[in-house]
């Protein structure tokens, strides 16, 4: 199934959920190696450039993911005799995962393009600057940048605990539903 | 008040005057105001190029008398913050923890000590340099480039100094490769007389 059903994700979902995972994972790591490095290190001004072109296609994912979402049917709460306060924070906590996506490529953005300058993605396409900044914009969305990203690396480790708890102590089908196509 | 007390004020008061005289030259203040002032740095990329920038927030003031050039001095505060080299990702970097730390050391300042001509133009100024917390002599050369009335009546002068500063006296250590252990510090200044 390409599609959401009432019980299940759908393929598209699926590989957009475990591809952004594992690329916001990827480019916290990186994103800590990074400003490590020093200035002689042969990766110092690749490794910069891999951050934001990656971060860049995966801000093109989120608005893709966002409208698929909004297009497509959600499927049912796996587990229908979940308390309601659990549900409720389900739903926050997943809404806190869309806002932190949100506003941490928004930040990352808004630090490399604070001189005006766009932001090369692979060199095969520019993202443009805003055509106004603000006063030492690279180091106020610098420090956001940082804590936002831990932010959502903390939450997202919850949510996959989370998940985990549905899977081996609910026993219902909540990791699966995000694993694997029903037929 | 009797009169021996209106005597005493007025001499005290041309005395102060006198001793204000004798012991500053005309006052001046660096135009910041109309940015007829420049604090800039060069350093060298990979021993390859020039990299260039300013510092865009400073102030400061001066005393200068062509009559009595040596009792001139000099006071600049710089606000690190403000550094620009025209690269927003390289500038957080000259902020941070790696060169100037500017959340703990948003300040530079140079004043002088002494300051002698060698000529009517030529000058040596000594004197005490602040940056990231760390206070240095050093002394480095000053010209002249001229001086006189401007159109809107006033009255300016304007000097510029070079100095190259060893970037590991004031506790910088990054490396940027052997060609780039020391940054050429220069200062254009205007000051309008007060």
């Amino acid at each position: 199934m390409i599609k959401n059903t009432e019980q299940s994700y759908g393929l598209i979902a699926i590989i957009l959920h475990w591809v952004m995972a594992i690329v916001i994972f990827g480019l916290f790591g990186l994103g800590l190696y990074m400003v490590e490095l020093s200035y002689y290190d042969a990766w110092y001004k690749g490794s910069l450039d891999l951050h934001k072109s990656i971060g860049s296609l995966l801000a093109i994912l989120l608005l893709i993911r966002v409208f698929w979402r909004t297009v497509n049917l959600q499927p049912e709460h796996a587990d229908s005799s979940a308390a309601s306060i659990e549900v409720k924070a389900a739903y926050f906590g997943h809404l806190a995962l869309y806002i932190l996506m949100f506003l941490l490529m928004l930040s990352g953005y808004l630090i490399s393009t604070a001189d005006g300058r766009a932001i090369e993605v692979f060199n095969v396409f520019s993202l443009p600057a805003l055509p106004f900044s603000i006063d030492n914009q690279e180091d106020i969305f610098g420090e956001i940048h940082f804590y936002l990203a831990w932010t959502l690396i903390v939450l997202a480790t919850g949510h996959g605990f989370a998940a985990l708890k549905h899977h081996f102590i609910n026993k219902n089908n909540t990791l699966k539903r995000m694993l694997f196509v029903s037929k | 008040m009797n009169k021996q007390m209106i005597i005493s004020g007025l001499l005290a008061f041309s005395v102060f005057i006198g001793i204000n005289n004798t012991a500053y030259a005309a006052q001046y203040k660096v135009d910041v105001q109309g940015a007829h002032a420049f604090v800039q740095f060069k350093i060298k990329h990979l021993g390859y190029s020039w990299l260039l920038g300013r510092f865009n927030t400073f102030d400061g003031n001066f005393n200068y008398d062509a009559a009595k050039p040596n009792e001139s001095q000099i006071a600049i505060d710089i606000d690190v913050t403000s550094i620009d080299s025209n690269h927003a990702e390289r500038d957080k970097h000259l902020k941070g923890k790696d060169f100037l730390d500017v959340n703990k050391f948003p300040n530079a300042k140079f004043v002088s000590k002494n300051i002698t001509f060698t000529d009517e133009k030529n000058a040596v100024v000594t004197g005490e340099f602040t940056l990231k917390g760390v206070t240095k002599s050093i002394s480095f050369n000053v010209e002249k480039i001229g001086e006189g009335n401007d159109p809107w009546g006033g009255y300016r002068v304007g000097f510029s100094g070079t100095t190259s500063l060893k970037l590991s006296d004031y506790g910088i250590t990054y490396n940027l490769g052997p060609a780039s252990t020391h940054v050429d510090m220069a200062l254009h200044i205007e000051g309008i007389r007060q």
